[in-house]
């Protein structure tokens, strides 16, 4: 299944991030941006997540998806449109097809929220990012 | 402590730089990568026998890997056509991602190869994610299918570089609408060019290799408005984002800043 791909793929990224911080003892949380192109069904992944989080340090994670709506506009006529599901690429006021789209393919993970060994304080240690 | 990470990682980032890695290999080594999509029994394997045999009567040198499910019916059916071909199983996995492809192909792939094709899993969802490094992604959907097909899988139909239709020798007995179809595949992917061809009575073969031969040769390919992709990363933030390490760190307390919108703890 489709979702379930993605679902491991976000835990292998989080658990990697969690490598490099160290000591994470837990994840807590993680946030996803799904666009409505990018192919994938929350609650799906959802359901995936939680099954392939077991035995993980992400045992429990809620995930949290923003939704993000597909959004598009032409080139041409600068009119810009909500391109729903199916969508419509194509603008719907000039009939042009050098459209941008805006929005909608996103498929990111956006945050995490875990907790570490260490004790409060305001020493703050950078987690490099993966580009 | 618990405390609010800020990743911005695309999930599928690890699969796209093995992507575009092995798009930079095979490019030196001169080799240009067709990926072609499709649900089960729509002629992908039909059709890709007609283009191998096509291929090597002009001389071009071409190969190819078929990945299936279970079993390898299509790599001894691709064969016939005597160019190298090699069958991926990928024992339940419904995608091939690139990763798996590079590891295919280490070893295997022969010199020279101008064009190798890659017949994926049959399954119009998952693939669709997955870059395998291809220059030339077609999607093929045959006239039983349904001309709203494009409509039921408008991430598949939406990122294909060309889409094929097969089996058009028996598109009039199914009724199959070309109209409603090319309206359908023109409103998730405009400008897309859309092909008509039968393996069973040699229609439209060598079109696909004509433009697989093409965009190897660096004639510029149809860019999806799908895959003109916007800067992904859309949400506020409070302070800038040169840095390669913003924790937006703290404990649940003092995470007051402009992010707490997305980087909310929960109670
Ligand atoms: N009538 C007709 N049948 C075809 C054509 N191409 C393939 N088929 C049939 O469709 C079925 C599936 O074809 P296959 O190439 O295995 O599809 P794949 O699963 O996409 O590789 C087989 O029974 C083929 O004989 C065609 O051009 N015309
Ligand atoms: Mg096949
Ligand atoms: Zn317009
Ligand atoms: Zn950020
Ligand atoms: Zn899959």
């Amino acid at each position: 299944m489709h979702e379930m791909s993605i679902a491991l793929a976000v835990i292998g990224q989080v658990e990697e991030a969690a490598g490099r911080a160290g000591d994470i003892t837990a994840v807590r949380e993680v946030r996803l941006q799904v666009g409505e192109l990018a192919g994938v069904v929350p609650e799906a992944l959802s359901f995936c997540f939680e099954l392939a989080c077991a035995g993980t340090v992400l045992e429990g994670a809620e995930l949290v998806t923003d939704f993000v709506p597909g959004r598009a506009r032409c080139a041409p006529c600068a009119h810009e449109w909500a391109v729903g599901m199916p969508p419509l690429l194509s603008c719907p006021r000039c009939d042009g097809g050098s459209t941008d789209l805006l929005s909608g393919r996103e498929l990111q993970i956006v945050a995490v929220r875990w907790e570490d060994g260490r004790t409060p304080a305001p020493t703050r240690e950078p987690i490099p990012e993966e580009r | 402590m618990c405390r609010v990470v800020d990743l911005h990682q695309a999930v599928l980032a690890k699969n796209d730089r093995a992507a575009d890695t092995l798009r930079a290999e095979l490019a030196a080594r001169g080799t240009t990568v067709v990926n072609l999509l499709s649900s089960p029994g729509s002629g992908k394997t039909a059709l890709l026998e007609r283009e191998l045999v096509e291929a090597r009567d002009r001389a071009v040198p071409v190969a190819a890997l078929t990945a299936d499910l279970a079993t390898e019916n299509d790599a001894e059916r691709l064969a016939r056509s005597g160019v190298p071909v090699r069958q991926i199983l990928t024992d339940g996995l419904c995608h091939l991602e690139a990763g798996m492809l590079a590891g295919h192909l280490e070893g295997w792939l022969p010199t020279p190869v101008r064009l190798l094709f890659v017949e994926n899993v049959g399954n119009l969802v998952c693939p669709a994610s997955y870059d395998l490094g291809e220059t030339l992604r077609v999607v093929l959907a045959s006239v039983t299918e349904g001309e709203d097909k494009p409509l039921k899988y408008p991430t598949a139909f939406g990122l294909a570089h060309l889409v094929v239709v097969t089996k058009t020798d028996i598109a009039e007995a199914v009724g199959f609408d070309e109209a409603a179809f090319r309206a359908n595949v023109e409103r998730v992917n405009p400008g897309v060019e859309v092909l008509l061809t039968s393996a069973r009575r040699e229609l439209g073969v060598g079109l696909l290799l004509d433009r697989a031969l093409a965009a190897a040769a660096g004639a510029p390919v149809h860019s999806p408005v799908m895959a003109r992709e916007p800067h992904p990363h859309t949400h506020e933030h409070a302070g800038d984002h040169t840095d390669l390490a913003h924790d937006h760190s703290a404990d649940d307390a003092d995470h007051t800043n402009g992010t707490a919108a997305m980087a909310q703890p929960r109670p």
